[in-house]
């Protein structure tokens, strides 16, 4: 039941994720946006969960399910690595300081001020 | 449409998985499982991808199965920024040391996986 519920948040989370890549066209952004978004909703599940107002079954469906899928590092590894090997030393340097800060930021605002 | 079920599918697969190590892993205080899954995930997407014959003969849902819904789900962004800002509170250079290794590791596995599949690509072309 418990796997049920993974993966069916993992089916979703893995569509939208391709979806917003399709609209924005350049996956660059693509990634960065749905590791931004997806971290902040994760921070908002991660609250509720451990105050206790939200199920398992939900944490699980939405939290590691669809937080999991809709968020990517392996993709955010390889963009960075061919920003790497085609010399975009400056591109790659705010691509991955802005990934990170951005959502460690917005995670930490989330879970001090909820 | 084919595509988008495909990659639901194969992220179906990879969120499983992922789910299915984190029971393994004994986290014991540190993300290792996060860790773990990510670092496997950039080895085995730069692997995919930068393997020619592999690209040419997987049709596009499968491949697009396997890459962007398999492995791209199974690896996790959220997970890794809502799990640094809850270690930093209860050790700060534990928290620094797992963006730092997540990050250089990941880096590094994805050069591995793209020297691999280089080679393993012209062995298949000879």
């Amino acid at each position: 039941m418990n796997l049920l519920l993974v993966a069916l948040g993992g089916f979703i989370g893995s569509i939208t994720r391709y979806s917003i890549s399709i609209k924005w066209n350049k996956k660059l952004p693509a990634t960065w946006i749905a590791n931004i978004t997806g971290s902040m909703f994760l921070a908002f599940l991660y609250h509720f969960y451990t105050e206790g107002s939200l199920s398992d079954e939900i944490w699980l469906l939405l939290g590691v399910g669809f937080c999991g899928a809709y968020t990517t590092f392996s993709t955010f590894g390889n963009e960075t690595l061919q920003l790497l090997l085609h010399q975009q030393y400056i591109y790659a340097g705010i691509y991955v300081l802005s990934s990170f800060s951005v959502s460690i930021l917005a995670v930490f605002t989330i879970l001090t001020f909820l | 449409m084919k595509l988008y079920v495909a990659i639901g599918i194969g992220g179906m697969i990879g969120a499983s998985g992922r789910y299915g190590i984190s029971l393994l892993v004994d986290t014991n205080g540190f993300p290792f499982s996060t860790l773990i899954v990510n670092l496997i995930g950039c080895f085995m997407l730069a692997y995919l991808l930068n393997h020619s014959f592999m690209k040419q003969k997987l049709s596009a849902a499968v491949f697009g199965a396997l890459t962007t819904g398999l492995i791209g789900s199974f690896t996790t962004f959220s997970a890794l920024a809502v799990e640094y800002v809850q270690l930093w509170d209860a050790n700060p250079i534990a928290a620094l040391s797992y963006i730092v290794i997540t990050f250089i590791g990941g880096l590094a596995f994805s050069y591995l996986g793209y020297q691999f599949a280089d080679k393993a690509g012209k062995q298949v072309s000879r």
